[in-house]
């Protein structure tokens, strides 16, 4: 149901996210989003490709830090305002939102974002129950 | 449970007297049979019948690594080859091993001391115990060997390797006692968990761990991951092996078998001797050795001498664990600091086989330290802010520890270099900058 995620520990020097998108590459990976959150020290890179169970073990082969997480593909109403509208529906719920950035899908409608939330359950419950469409890990195959 | 109860319990007072009576004999063998040791007194302006009491050791010169690598292979015996019932040696890293011998009566002090320490562990004749350790030049499994047949124990002299094998023989004759490395312990209960082995088809009850320094983290892991208690034992091939020093079940530190093994703690800098409680180098004189004799030995281990009494009953003077090597140590702004002790912080904060290095760096007329951290799967949060909080985490236990401030970096697996398995733990750039302005 939920977007399965990798995130890979990366120290914040030259040429690090370069090894891991080479990597992946050479591994016939498909990218599909992409998020950078960084300190002067180090970052955590956060990727969206089409077989996150693969990506896990090729990058842990290689000798980086993985851990596999799931986050939630919100598809976004196509108005102004459509993002900051989600946001105040987690918000009243009292709902954190860890980090949160965008996904582009040509088969959806809307553009997409994927959310980091504690409970992706109730944060899922809350959104559907006022219209907004949630989508599963299904989206990262279609092209 | 004591092997010798009169040794083990004597009063300090009466201790003492028999230290000195036993240390002039010795000054006064050394004298007239090792001419290194002829030389080295005269040199300090010594004559044997100096030695008037225990405070007068402190005037002896020490007796170094170099000193038994200039006398390779038997310069430093002090008696006839033919009085030597053995040999053992130590693997030097670079060169020569450093070669000690033994008479038919130091083997037998050996076993008694070996005995005392198995007995400090709880072991007793009905134990099946199962050495590990190797057997061959290096003392271990043939100490340990000596004083479990002197007990009277069911010996299995496995020596060290083939795993599995030994896992077979543990559960077939339901071995009690485990005598092995700390780190070969720690192997062997993981493999007891790969191979998925039923805990109640293993007896063992304790194991007896030495010939490299452990923490107490290290210990506990052992110890829940084999359902055993995890004893230190201490000794090293110069001063006899295994059996100089034993932690009872009291877990108050070791004891170290002062009737025969003096010991002292000294600074590593200026050579003085410094009072109990204070760490610093661990200094060894064997009282009672025939065929290789030491004074002052300086074994390069820091530790500190305790002279409380112990709830075992043992008047022995105690020693703390290791805690590292004079070779390893950094004095930072002053204060002794050694990669062990953030291997103890790093252990408790969840990191399994912590992977760490220290840079040590001048700035200014300060000196930094850095402490580079390897993120393992274990500790990796996918949220920035939950690794700044185990970034600051590990530097607030890091600083509490070592009483200095340090910066903390988390760094990507395998950043740190290994050596052969062994990871270099210490940068020290300081180093570079005196060569600079040297050279200037
Ligand atoms: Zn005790």
């Amino acid at each position: 149901m939920w977007v399965k995620q990798i995130s890979i520990f990366l120290e914040n020097k030259s040429g690090r996210l370069a090894a891991v998108t080479r990597l992946l590459a050479d591994h016939g990976f498909n990218i599909r989003a992409l998020s950078i959150a960084d300190t002067s020290d180090f970052g955590i890179l956060r990727l969206i490709v089409n077989d996150p169970a693969r990506a896990y073990q090729v990058l842990k082969d290689a000798g980086f830090t993985v851990s596999e997480t799931e986050v939630l593909a919100v598809e976004m109403p196509d108005r102004p305002g459509g993002l900051a509208g989600v946001l105040d529906l987690l918000n009243e719920a009292g709902i954190n939102i860890e980090y949160l950035y965008a996904f582009v899908s040509k088969s959806a409608e809307n553009a997409l974002v994927l959310l980091k939330v504690e409970n992706l359950e109730k944060a899922a419950g809350v959104l559907t129950a006022n219209g907004v469409t949630i989508q599963g890990h299904n989206i990262v195959h279609q092209i | 449970m004591y092997w010798n109860q009169e040794m083990e319990c004597m009063p300090p007072e009466q201790r003492r007297k028999l230290q000195l009576e036993r240390l002039q004999k010795l000054v006064r063998r050394v004298y007239e049979n090792v001419p290194h040791y002829q030389r080295v007194f005269r040199k300090a302006g010594i004559r044997p019948d100096d030695v008037q009491s225990l405070d007068d050791l402190a005037n002896l010169p020490f007796t170094t690594k170099d000193d038994l690598r200039r006398t390779y292979p038997f310069g430093l015996f002090a008696t006839p080859l033919k009085n030597t019932v053995r040999v053992h040696a130590s693997s030097g890293t670079t060169g020569k091993p450093t070669v000690v011998g033994y008479t038919r009566q130091d083997v037998d002090t050996w076993s008694e001391v070996m005995a005392r320490t198995l007995s400090c562990a709880g072991v007793k004749q009905d134990d099946i115990i199962q050495i590990a350790y190797g057997y061959g030049l290096f003392t271990g499994g043939l100490g340990v060997h000596y004083g479990a047949e002197k007990i009277g124990c069911t010996v299995v002299p496995v020596s060290v390797g083939n795993t599995k094998r030994q896992i077979m023989l543990m559960q077939d004759f339901g071995t009690t006692v485990l005598a092995c490395t700390p780190s070969y312990a720690l192997h062997l209960a993981e493999v007891l968990e790969d191979l998925n082995i039923d805990r109640s088809r293993i007896r063992l009850r304790v194991g007896v761990f030495g010939a490299e320094p452990w923490t107490r983290q290290l210990g506990r892991e052992i110890e829940n991951k084999l359902n055993i208690v995890a004893i230190d034992i201490f000794g090293l091939s110069e001063i006899i092996g295994p059996g100089v020093a034993s932690e009872c079940l009291y877990n108050t530190g070791l004891h170290i078998f002062d009737d025969h093994f003096l010991p002292e703690i000294i600074d590593p800098q200026t050579g003085k001797q410094l009072p109990p409680g204070q760490e610093g180098e661990l200094v060894i004189t064997t009282l009672t050795k025939e065929a290789f004799p030491l004074i002052r030995y300086r074994t390069r281990d820091i530790t500190a001498l305790h002279e409380e009494s112990c709830p075992c009953g043992r008047t022995h003077v105690r020693m703390s664990k290791i805690m590292g090597r004079t070779d390893d140590m950094l004095i930072i702004r002053g204060v002794n600091v050694f990669p062990s002790q953030v291997e103890s912080v790093l252990l408790e904060i969840g990191h399994a086989e912590p992977h760490y290095l220290l840079v040590v760096d001048r700035r200014g007329p300060l000196d930094q330290l850095e402490v580079w951290v390897e993120v393992s799967e274990k500790v990796f949060a996918d949220e920035v802010r939950r690794l700044e909080t185990l970034e600051k985490t590990i530097q607030r236990e890091i600083e509490g520890t070592l009483g200095i401030s340090v910066k903390v970096k988390l760094v990507e697996p395998k950043t740190i270099e290994r050596s052969q398995g062994k990871a270099k733990r210490v940068i020290d750039k300081r180093d570079l900058h005196n060569l600079h302005n040297k050279t200037k």
